[in-house]
């Protein structure tokens, strides 16, 4: 009987997910806003997905965040996989707090400050060794998979901490090389988390505007950079269409990503 | 040796790309604004007289003199602390309710928080532009219903902020109480009420302080990033939002002042540092 849900908080979880929802759902709908005033509905209209397909700013914006994305996604799950594997397995090194305190504080650093000093160093960098020259989209890969890192090492060291180790010591007795047991064993069964770090970094490069305004040059204009342009003028429907297919696309890749690690393994306990 | 090898890498690479850059924006917050590229007197000057030191404490100085500076930090503490309580008091409940929801249910529900996360944080921000606005859709709902004549200022002020802090922060809230509250052992909760406890009284007792540590956790990972945050103030706050994260973006990218925004940024570093040691304490307390 304790244990049963109350109308308290029954009631709470409907406040929740109507906050959470109400307004991603009011966005969505007046996508469909024959109107160019957000707010008024006029008819249902699929004009603005129409003039967003013939956007070329947004175009162009869009593609250059994808390949920031990829490649700092990559990136990041390859130096993460790695931290987190580190801090999870080795107890004991030389400068582990240290390690631990960088690997976790990108996290929860105000944005402001990441960026700032990001771009300081490579004004800094530029200056003693002109590399790297002038800022672009080389910068703001490098201040993703930072950031990326931080939050695929969390993922993997929490999947690496529920994890039945015998499988490998077994691998190990059967004189299975290190390497090897990481490759065909430990490799295969963090898979879902080294799949969900590599779509948080990809989904985080995606959607930074801060981080990328301070370390973007002239030529890597980011989709989230004209979006803000974008809103501070007002809001714009064009705006509401380029949200309503980025949450579709965002849905459609956490839902394959469930499934997959729905496949994989019953989560945790 | 194994170890050596493993962490290499990311090590080498975090200490590049965040370490040092913290050391450089020191560094140049000790340096006079300079027209030319890089905006900002170098630290060591080679001249005739041999290398001479140029270190001026005048950025801070100045953050110091002007109150402008002092009220954009309080502004800023007092937003994401405000915040903070209000992200607590909704997220509580609802990760609560998460927990004592049937389960084959839980999963779902969770995923339900988590996925406004994967969306895009600049999205979910405007989306409330168009809900708060002056003609907005709250507003237009509210006279529809005949509750008020004309609309109410919900944007442009202290309010929008909250809401707009405790919208995008949610899900940092809720899971880490999840986390901790899934951990609990109903068979306590049963044996408090089985001595006669009410169920207000047992969750005062046993659940809130056995809590404890999710409430920490969460109310850092909302307060911490809240504390520097600029799209918020700047989308939702309104032109004249005093903010500190606000602050440092434009000294930045309007009045082209380096050395000040490094020096801005310094001082929230190390306002920051504090209850940044505590969240890297308690994410490891959970390791162990």
């Amino acid at each position: 009987m304790i244990t049963r849900l109350s109308p308290f908080l029954a009631l709470m979880l409907v406040v929740g997910y109507v906050f959470l929802y109400g307004p991603i759902v009011a966005l969505v709908v007046y996508s469909f806003n024959a109107s160019r005033l957000v707010t008024v509905w006029a008819g249902f209209s699929t004009h603005w997905y129409a003039e967003l397909l013939h956007n070329e700013a947004i175009r162009r914006a869009t593609l250059v965040s994808l390949e920031i994305a990829l490649v700092s996604a990559t990136g990041a799950l390859l130096l993460g996989t790695l931290a987190g594997f580190a801090l999870q397995r080795y107890r004991r090194f030389r400068g582990r707090a240290l390690f631990g305190a960088l690997a976790t504080a990108p996290l929860v650093m105000p944005e402001v400050i990441t960026g700032l000093s990001l771009l300081l160093l490579f004004v800094a960098l530029e200056q003693a060794i002109g590399w790297p020259e002038g800022r672009g989209m080389l910068t703001i890969v490098i201040a993703h998979v930072t950031l990326g890192t931080a939050y695929v090492a969390v993922v993997v060291e929490a999947r690496l901490a529920g994890f039945d180790r015998s499988l490998e010591e077994a691998a190990l007795d059967l004189g299975a090389r290190p390497f090897k047991v990481f490759l065909v064993i430990t490799l295969p069964l963090i898979a879902p988390a080294l799949a969900a770090g590599w779509l948080l970094a990809f989904t985080l490069s995606l959607d930074d505007l801060v981080i990328a305004s301070f370390t973007s040059g002239p030529s890597s204009t980011t989709l989230p950079m004209v979006i803000f342009s974008s809103v501070r003028l007002g809001v714009s429907p064009q705006i509401n269409a380029l949200a309503t297919l980025f949450l579709v696309a965002v849905a459609v890749l956490v839902m394959v990503a469930g499934r997959l690690m729905g496949a994989g393994s019953r989560p945790q306990r | 040796m194994r170890a050596r090898a493993v962490m290499a890498l990311p090590y080498l690479w975090l200490v590049l790309f965040f370490l040092v850059p913290f050391l450089i924006a020191f560094k140049i917050s000790l340096a006079e604004p300079a027209s030319g590229i890089p905006p900002y007197t170098p630290l060591i000057e080679s001249g005739a007289a041999g290398w001479r030191v140029h270190a001026v404490a005048d950025n801070y100085r100045i953050l110091v003199a002007d109150k402008l500076y002092a009220l954009a930090y309080l502004n800023a503490v007092e937003f994401a602390g405000i915040s903070t309580v209000f992200c607590l008091l909704l997220g509580y409940p609802l990760a609560y309710g998460i927990v004592r929801a049937p389960r084959r249910f839980r999963g779902v529900l969770l995923l339900l928080v988590i996925l406004p996360f994967w969306t895009s944080f600049l999205i979910r921000v405007y989306a409330w532009i168009g809900l708060l606005k002056g003609n907005g859709l709250i507003n237009n709902m509210l006279i529809a219903l005949g509750l008020v004549h004309e609309p109410l200022a919900l944007i442009n002020n202290a309010f929008a902020i909250y809401v707009g802090i405790v919208y995008s922060y949610l899900p940092f809230m809720v899971l880490p109480l999840y986390a901790q509250l899934e951990k609990l052992d109903p068979a306590l909760l049963e044996a408090a009420a089985d001595l006669g406890c009410r169920p207000w009284r047992a969750f005062a007792r046993v659940t809130l302080p056995l809590s404890l540590p999710g409430i920490v956790a969460g109310s850092l990972l909302v307060f911490i990033p809240a504390v520097g945050e600029f799209v918020i103030p700047d989308l939702l706050g309104g032109p004249d939002t005093l903010m500190i994260g606000k602050v440092l973006w434009d000294e930045f990218f309007a009045n082209r002042d380096w050395p000040v925004a490094s020096a801005v940024a310094v001082v929230m570093l190390v306002l920051l540092l504090v209850p940044m040691g505590f969240i890297r304490r308690l994410l490891q307390g959970e390791r162990a």
